[in-house]
């Protein structure tokens, strides 16, 4: 075999099917958008309608996403939408709900503590470790510049 | 000895005498659709896990296989079976209801043939009159295992390939009639540094390559018909293009279980099938029937395995390929 390590790759890549990038990033764009949308709908309307204040709105906003998306989760509708939509879906909020309640369901099976409480922050683990440590920073930062 | 080169030549009559094959629903609406002896219409099968369901479908193909035959545990010697899951999970637990001598073992997908190799060897040294080689995958118990929750919304890669949930049993015997197993070639590791793990069937191409070279040049047989495990597309193209390149093409008889299994374009599954089930339920719906009407009459069959594991791939390993050969003969 006249192939190595080093120039196997090539041969790889001659076969192997690229990504549709442009397309993806279009559906991305209207998926993503699309659930940024609803998020002002529903912003605006707890303003509107509601009376809430607009520092009020926008967490309220942010929990009614996250609900939709465990429920569509929940339903095994997201991941569908996820196949289509790609980084659209995962970007959002909604996509944090996603990564959360998906291990929660799948480890059900192997109890309630070991199974869904030890893997339900599986993925959404690093999310959370970096967005606590880059809080942590901009607090450290605010305290010295004030 | 009983080898040529670094195949073992099976002297006596080592015969495939019957095949059992169960498929998922996905593998039921495929071309091979009308083949196989069952097909399970949802992924838990009346168990309430994933894993159960697939421990399920390596106990019923066995008992099934051993009903139609009449065949009780005193008639079989030796129980061979592997699986993709840790711990071999689905083989133990069904050898476990079974109740017959077991040997696990592991080859990824190239298990199939592991196992029937393993067979073939025991009963021609005269150490087994009759074997069951058996092995499954299911594609939930494996995606949960090898990759990301279902549930989990996002885009699988284009080179990525589909685990094929099935089983099958198939019983090997010292007598009676059939298609022979007549040579078996132990692949060795060949590791070309594929790291990317969505992409399993570049990563066996140049083990598959090698085990195939290597049984060819040993056996001297033109065989009618080769075909491997499930190196998908992309696996299938790599090997079609090593072989041009050293002038042996292989090309107008040569085929891949994963792109078989599934019609890759209308059933979305990117690069074709995958799992130790897909060479299983190709060879025993499909390839079998082939050489029991004599539409072929010698097949060059080698299962195909990514020895690949999630933790040593993130600690920066490459994935290690691997191809074992039998050459079957009506």
């Amino acid at each position: 075999m006249k192939y190595n390590k080093d120039n196997y790759k090539k041969l790889v890549d001659e076969f192997t099917p690229k990504n549709k990038i442009f397309k993806n990033c279009i559906m991305a764009f209207i998926f993503g958008g699309t659930i940024c949308l609803i998020g002002e709908i529903i912003n605006d309307s707890f303003v509107a309608w509601l009376g809430i204040s607009d520092q009020e709105a926008s967490p309220m906003t942010s929990v009614v996403l996250v609900g939709i998306s465990a429920l569509l989760t929940g339903l095994g509708w997201y991941d569908k939408l996820g196949k289509i939509g790609g980084a659209g879906t995962v970007v959002p909020i909604t996509g944090f709900a996603n990564s959360v309640v998906s291990p929660a369901m799948e480890f059900k099976k192997e109890g309630f503590i070991l199974g869904t409480a030890a893997n339900i922050f599986k993925l959404a683990g690093p999310v959370l470790l970096f967005g606590y440590f880059s809080s942590f920073i901009a607090g450290l930062l605010s305290l010295a510049f004030k | 000895m009983k080898k040529t080169g670094k195949t073992f030549i099976i002297k006596d009559d080592v015969v495939i005498r019957d095949t059992f094959t169960i498929a998922g629903k996905k593998e039921g609406q495929g071309p091979l659709k009308d083949k196989f002896d069952m097909v399970v219409e949802d992924d838990l099968w009346g168990e309430d896990t994933w894993e159960k369901c697939e421990l399920k479908m390596q106990k019923t193909a066995v008992e099934n296989l051993k009903n139609r035959n009449n065949l009780s545990n005193n008639d079989i010697d030796l129980l061979i079976s592997g699986d993709l899951l840790n711990q071999i999970t689905s083989s133990s637990f069904a050898a476990r209801a079974l109740e017959l001598p077991y040997i696990g073992v592991y080859g990824a997908c190239s298990t199939m043939t592991l196992t029937m190799g393993l067979g073939a060897l025991l009963i021609d040294g005269g150490f087994a009159q009759n074997v069951i080689c058996v092995t499954s995958s299911h594609f939930c118990s494996a995606e949960r295992q090898y990759r990301l929750p279902l549930e989990m919304g996002g885009q699988r890669h284009m080179s990525a390939q589909w685990t094929v949930t099935g089983s099958a049993a198939i019983w090997l015997s010292k007598t009676g009639k059939g298609p022979k197993i007549r040579h078996v070639t132990f692949g060795k590791i060949v590791d070309l540094g594929v790291k990317d793990a969505n992409n399993m069937g570049a990563a066996m191409a140049p083990a598959a390559y090698d085990s195939l070279s290597c049984h060819l040049k040993d056996t001297g047989i033109d065989y009618d018909l080769i075909v491997t495990g499930d190196l998908g597309i992309i696996g299938k193209g790599i090997v079609n293009k090593m072989f041009n390149e050293g002038n042996k093409s292989i090309e107008s008889k040569y085929d891949d279980c994963g792109t078989i299994i599934f019609d890759v374009e209308k059933q979305d599954v990117h690069a074709g099938g995958s799992g130790c089930g897909c060479s299983a339920v190709v060879f025993g719906a499909f390839l079998y029937k082939k050489l029991l009407n004599q539409e072929i009459r010698k097949l060059l069959f080698a299962a195909t395995g990514a020895l690949h594991s999630p933790t040593a791939n993130l600690q920066g390993e490459s994935i290690p390929g691997i191809a074992h050969c039998l050459g079957i003969e009506v």
